[in-house]
């Protein structure tokens, strides 16, 4: 067991830092668990989260859907309880579990009150490794899946981004929703439940950080008795999606007032050496904050929407660079008209020393602020194992992005901003926008 | 500078402080979590809230404002968010923008959110930038300077604010209307984010009539939550908000208020983009009220006994046993100044109509008001509340909006430290006379939201 002592330290301008200490612990259990744990015992309950990688890319061929659907019955019973003696029990003991499936994993969180451990760990044991998967249930919550599918057809914020998945990656489950179609959902059966529930779930793909009043010792006994009925190893991954997108523009007509818009291109792998660099470009560019390149030029300068922003998507088995905007249909045209420029312009000169900067002043400044709970602490952890990132990447961090020299940012910036490459996919009545895509 | 209407179930936020002996374990774990609250006021009456968590480098410095949309005037809808985005737009101290840049320079973020209640500014940001944040926010307090340019492009972008939020959701524009339905008198009736045709109108004369009138020091509460010592906050908020005038002529605020309801009301909103229909009925329902919260906090266990969760008499009903619904919830929200809603909502199951969904929503609930609360589901409830108390402490952020909430919406420091306990003392007879109190179909609006014929293009 290593144990690791970190002191964050803040970036700020006065002499005096801010500072936030936690003490990462890497264990490894008997069962051979490993997992990240920081102990905070100011607080009498335990953030524990698990992820499997895998997720619902590991659909079966005609099985879409089937993760997705397999984790939403994880809480619909065990055992001799049924879906609502279940809830009824993890009521009784305060305690609560959420269940995710995502593209490239699925996931556990669960929150527990210290003097409740053991019975809420018998309770989610049951849930993760002997779910009932009754008829009745897969009936119940595949009605409200179906319900979901349905109500994207008609929401122009899932449209725009389901029409770019398809186009960018056809045939690959990257290139269809998670939650699968009316059709194949409406033919899942108990078995493709269970099948999924085997593929998923399993020990040779889970990653575990927990944060709170628990210590090294019942964290190890803990994780055994929780995963260690697991199947070993699950299905495999799938192979890697091949963009096939070029620049241009896609409308999909679609009656509402306002069009949404989502672009992008290309991105960079979590480990491309000049990831960080992206990362932070993408800040100055279009990171979110009222201070970004494109929300000055569209939103302070133009008022041309409420909000732009941009975003890196390092998938596992491909890799975006991505944008998302709404605008009036009669003015979304302008919008990308500006997009456009703001992208060439970037490729083209980069950025500034100043806004490298305050770029810097504000990442290294705002990282510890990250670390401000139990919830938010296991999170960042289990994240950072699954991107396989060090322990002490939390003390590093900070000197990696003041690392960064204009000339690495403005060599990565013509690797990162692709202006021809850029496709814009529009939902809505866009008014003087002419569809130019090749597909 | 988003706002955000209060959506959240108050019921859901809040605690109770009983002792029972199946309790026991909670109720030993609470014994070491008291809120780490001080409180304090300054002599141009802004009210201070210091909330301690040291756990990590951080803090949290909210102003709130009491003053929301309810408070607008006739005519000018959405002017109270409209100011609360302009307050970005400069100051005689500082340009536009920069108050924000200034604050991510020092690694911090910041936003703004307004409700029909309360306008908040907030920053988030290292502990010892505290004297910063205090300096900036005193200064936009009364120090605003517009120019004709940055209100036109702001008035552009909340409409596209409205357009994203109001225009492309057939269920919010649903929303809307069903409250204009539901106040006859009362400002809550108009949207917070303003109706489009007054929004287009809006301009620099009607914001800071709304400034002038409300941005004072004797109207505002502080709010600071995090790694921070209380005197030392008391001593920065006297050095920088301290000095501020305050307006002498502030009124009470004596907002119009229901008159009597008499007769129900339903709506069909119908529009091609809806692809799950369903059924949600509203009613007029009191608020917590300062040192009267005993009725407000027997609705907030209603809808947790109602509409709750998986196990709540709603979904054991209607999903499990007659299996016409894939979802079905009742809310209220308590922390509101004047009166608010109670609501129940039934999503149906494909093949089920609306007015069969309606149906079987007031069969369920008739046959709860014969049958009563079952006083095992109660104890269930208050025990996840009681508990919701711990992992609340977990998040100073949500501690820090409870309290500048609260210290808007008519309540006190003494009013929000007694709710838990006020909700533990519930009954299972004081749960169903606030039900037979509130379930008053004339006070009530019906709505059903569903999918309009497509419309040929």
């Amino acid at each position: 067991m290593k144990t690791l002592y970190l002191a964050l330290i803040a970036f700020v301008i006065a002499a005096l830092p801010a500072r936030a200490e936690i003490e990462i612990q890497e264990i490894t259990t008997p069962g051979g668990i490993k997992a990240w744990l920081v102990e905070e015992p100011a607080i009498p309950f335990v953030a524990l989260e698990l992820r499997f990688k895998g997720g619902a890319s590991l659909d079966a061929p005609g099985k879409r859907g089937a993760t997705n659907l397999m984790m939403g019955l994880l809480e619909e019973g065990t055992g001799d309880m049924d879906a609502r003696a279940f809830a009824r029990a993890t009521d009784e003991l305060a305690a609560s579990f959420d269940y995710g499936a995502y593209d490239d994993s699925v996931s556990i969180s669960a929150k527990f009150l210290t003097d409740t451990t053991d019975q809420a760990m018998a309770l989610l044991r049951g849930a993760i490794v002997e779910p009932s998967f009754t008829q009745e249930a897969i009936d119940r919550v595949r009605k409200q899946v179906l319900s979901g599918i349905a109500s994207d057809k008609t929401d122009p914020d899932t449209i725009v981004g389901q029409t770019f998945d398809a186009m960018a990656f056809g045939d690959h489950p990257y290139g269809s929703s998670r939650d699968g179609t009316e059709e194949t959902v409406a033919t899942l059966t108990r078995d493709d439940i269970v099948a999924a529930h085997q593929a998923a779930l399993a020990r040779d793909r889970v990653y575990v950080s927990a944060v709170g009043d628990i210590n090294a010792d019942e964290l190890a006994t803990l994780l055994d008795n929780l995963l260690g009925d697991l199947p070993a190893t699950g299905a495999p991954m799938p192979g890697t999606a091949t963009y096939q997108l070029s620049g241009g523009v896609t409308v999909v007509p679609f009656d509402t007032p306002q069009s949404v818009v989502l672009f992008g291109h290309p991105g960079f792998e979590r480990h491309d050496e000049d990831f960080l660099a992206a990362y932070v470009l993408n800040e100055i560019f279009g990171g979110g904050g009222l201070e970004s390149r494109l929300m000055r030029e569209l939103r302070e300068k133009r008022g041309l929407t409420y909000g732009v922003y941009s975003y890196l998507v390092p998938k596992d088995h491909a890799e975006l660079y991505l944008g998302r905007v709404a605008s009036a249909n009669d003015r979304v045209a302008q919008a990308i008209e500006v997009l456009r420029e703001q992208w060439a312009h970037m490729a083209e000169t980069g950025i500034t020393q100043t806004e490298l900067d305050e770029a810097k002043t504000y990442l290294t400044g705002a990282y510890p602020l990250r670390f401000d709970g139990n919830g938010p602490i296991a999170n960042i952890l289990v994240g950072m194992q699954m991107d396989g990132l060090p322990t002490d990447y939390v003390v590093n961090r900070n000197d990696l992005v003041n690392a960064l020299t204009l000339d690495d940012m403005n060599r990565v910036a013509k690797r990162l901003f692709r202006p021809e490459d850029l496709h814009f996919v529009v939902v809505g009545q866009p008014e003087g926008l002419q569809a130019e895509a090749t597909q | 500078m988003p706002f955000h209407p209060m959506r959240k179930l108050q019921s859901a936020l809040c605690a109770g402080g009983f002792l029972l002996a199946t309790l026991a374990p909670v109720a030993h774990a609470l014994d070491v979590l008291r809120d780490e609250v001080t409180t304090g006021m300054l002599d141009n009456g802004m009210q201070v809230v210091v909330i301690e968590d040291h756990r990590a480098p951080v803090a949290v410095h909210m102003v709130w404002y009491k003053a929301g949309s309810a408070d607008e005037k006739p005519g000018v809808s959405g002017v109270a968010h409209f100011l609360e985005h302009l307050l970005f737009q400069g100051t005689t101290n500082m340009e536009p923008g920069e108050l924000s840049r200034v604050v991510a320079a020092n690694g911090g973020t910041d936003n703004a959110f307004t409700s029909y209640d309360q306008t908040a500014y907030f920053q988030r940001v290292a502990a010892d930038r505290l004297e910063l944040m205090m300096q900036m926010e005193a200064d936009r307090m009364v120090n605003l300077q517009l120019g004709e340019e940055e209100i036109r492009i702001e008035r552009e972008v909340i409409i596209e604010e409205r357009n994203q939020r109001t225009e492309n959701d057939p269920g919010a524009l649903m929303r809307e209307q069903m409250r204009a339905a539901q106040y006859l008198n009362h400002r809550y009736g108009v949207p917070i984010i303003g109706w489009r045709h007054e929004m287009e109108g809006l301009g620099l004369e009607a914001a800071l009539d709304y400034y002038q009138t409300y941005y004072a020091p004797n109207n505002a509460v502080l709010v600071v939550a995090g790694d921070v010592d209380p005197d030392e906050v008391m001593a920065l908020a006297r050095e920088h908000y301290g000095p501020l005038p305050p307006n002498p002529d502030l009124k009470p605020r004596n907002r119009p208020q229901e008159p009597p309801h008499t007769s129900p009301r339903r709506m069909v909103f119908e529009d091609p983009r809806v692809s799950q229909p369903y059924v949600i009925r509203s009613y007029l329902a009191p608020e917590r009220d300062p040192g009267a919260q005993e009725t407000a906090a027997a609705l907030s266990l209603l809808a947790e006994v109602l509409g709750g969760g998986q196990t709540s008499v709603l979904n054991e009903k209607l999903q499990f046993e007659q299996k016409v619904s894939i979802y079905a919830g009742a809310s209220y929200r308590g922390v509101s100044l004047d009166d608010t809603t109670f609501s129940l909502i039934v999503v149906p199951a494909p093949g089920v109509s609306l007015e069969e969904a309606e149906e079987a929503m007031d069969a369920a609930v008739a046959e709860f008001m014969e049958t009563g609360v079952n006083a095992d589901d109660l104890n269930t409830i208050k025990r996840k509340l009681e508990a919701s108390r711990i992992y609340a402490r977990d998040n100073v952020d949500s501690l820090a909006n409870r309290y500048g909430r609260a210290l808007t919406s008519g309540l006190t420091i003494e009013d929000i430290q007694a709710w838990p306990e006020i909700l533990a003392a519930v009954s299972e007879e004081d749960i169903m006379e606030a039900a037979r109190m509130v379930f008053d179909r004339n006070a009530s609006v019906t709505s059903w939201l569903k999918r309009a014929p497509e419309v040929t293009q």
